[in-house]
């Protein structure tokens, strides 16, 4: 009965994902998006993930997404000034879509995985387990998000402050 | 929340394959038919959420940890993509007023 719920969920981030694509507002996207990533948290939590469920949480809908609606409202950004495609344009890449999603489930059709998903241990994505990981056999990688978080911050308050001496 | 989790265990592995297939064409087609640079973000980090569902499902499938690591590699490197992206793009729109992405062909020469 339950995994019923992950087909309910499915559906619910289908839907929203396509409202996102589909909405001619800039900001209702944004508001889409951010319900299509509460669905992926769902998701982790049916999975028992609950630390990547927190961290989707915390990073992606908190920060991320106030981010673009930061930027969004910063620019001034609706519908009047949201340009648009020709239909011809619309339907070539509808179209072009559907045949990469007929493609994918196709050849993983050929590839059969119907086994179910059994969770073998339930801690696996608990914080206690996955933090031995990364600071066991990942602690280099980890150090090294580090300094690529440090060289972004860098870059974007470079790029995005103004240059007063050459204008 | 236990007993939820162990309930979950009739879900085919390839439904999630499904799931996360479409919602990745759903990014495409996001990009391939929006001219809104910022539209055209969101629905790349639509790709890279789909990717990281579905490390997360064949993680808890093979029951190893390591695919839940990376999907915390790929949340810090898209916040990183999306600080220096929406950067370049608010000057894209102080110099041009505008984020229609034709604007910028004029990269093309």
């Amino acid at each position: 009965m339950s995994t019923q719920v992950f087909y309910f969920v499915a559906t619910l981030s289908i839907i929203f994902s396509l409202m996102v694509i589909f909405a001619k507002n800039p900001i209702h996207s944004v508001l889409y998006l951010i319900l299509t990533f509460f669905t992926f948290t769902v998701h982790y939590v049916l999975l028992n993930a609950q630390f990547l469920a927190v961290v989707n949480f915390i990073v992606y809908m908190g920060a991320i997404m106030v981010l673009f609606l930061f930027v969004l409202m910063l620019l001034n950004l609706n519908n009047e000034t949201e340009p648009s495609k020709s239909p011809l344009i619309k339907i070539v890449g509808v179209i072009a879509g559907c045949c990469l999603v007929v493609t994918l489930v196709g050849s993983f059709k050929a590839a059969t995985i119907t086994s179910p998903l059994i969770l073998k241990n339930p801690g696996l994505g608990l914080v206690e387990n996955l933090g031995k990981e990364l600071f066991g056999p990942f602690l280099l990688p980890f150090e090294l998000s580090s300094l690529l978080l440090l060289a972004a911050m860098v870059g974007a308050v470079l790029l995005s402050k103004r240059d007063e001496v050459e204008i | 929340m236990e007993n939820l989790t162990t309930q979950m265990a009739g879900v085919p592995l390839n439904h999630y394959i499904y799931l996360c297939a479409i919602i990745f064409t759903i990014g495409v087609i996001g990009v391939l038919t929006r001219r809104n640079a910022i539209v055209i973000f969101m629905s790349v980090e639509l790709m890279l959420n789909a990717v990281n569902l579905l490390l997360t499902a064949f993680s808890v499938h093979s029951n190893d940890p390591s695919g839940q690591v990376f999907v915390f590699f790929i949340m810090a490197l898209a916040a990183a993509e999306v600080a220096v992206g929406l950067a370049i793009i608010v000057m894209v729109y102080r110099n041009t007023k505008s984020i229609d992405i034709n604007i910028l062909n004029r990269l093309k020469w």
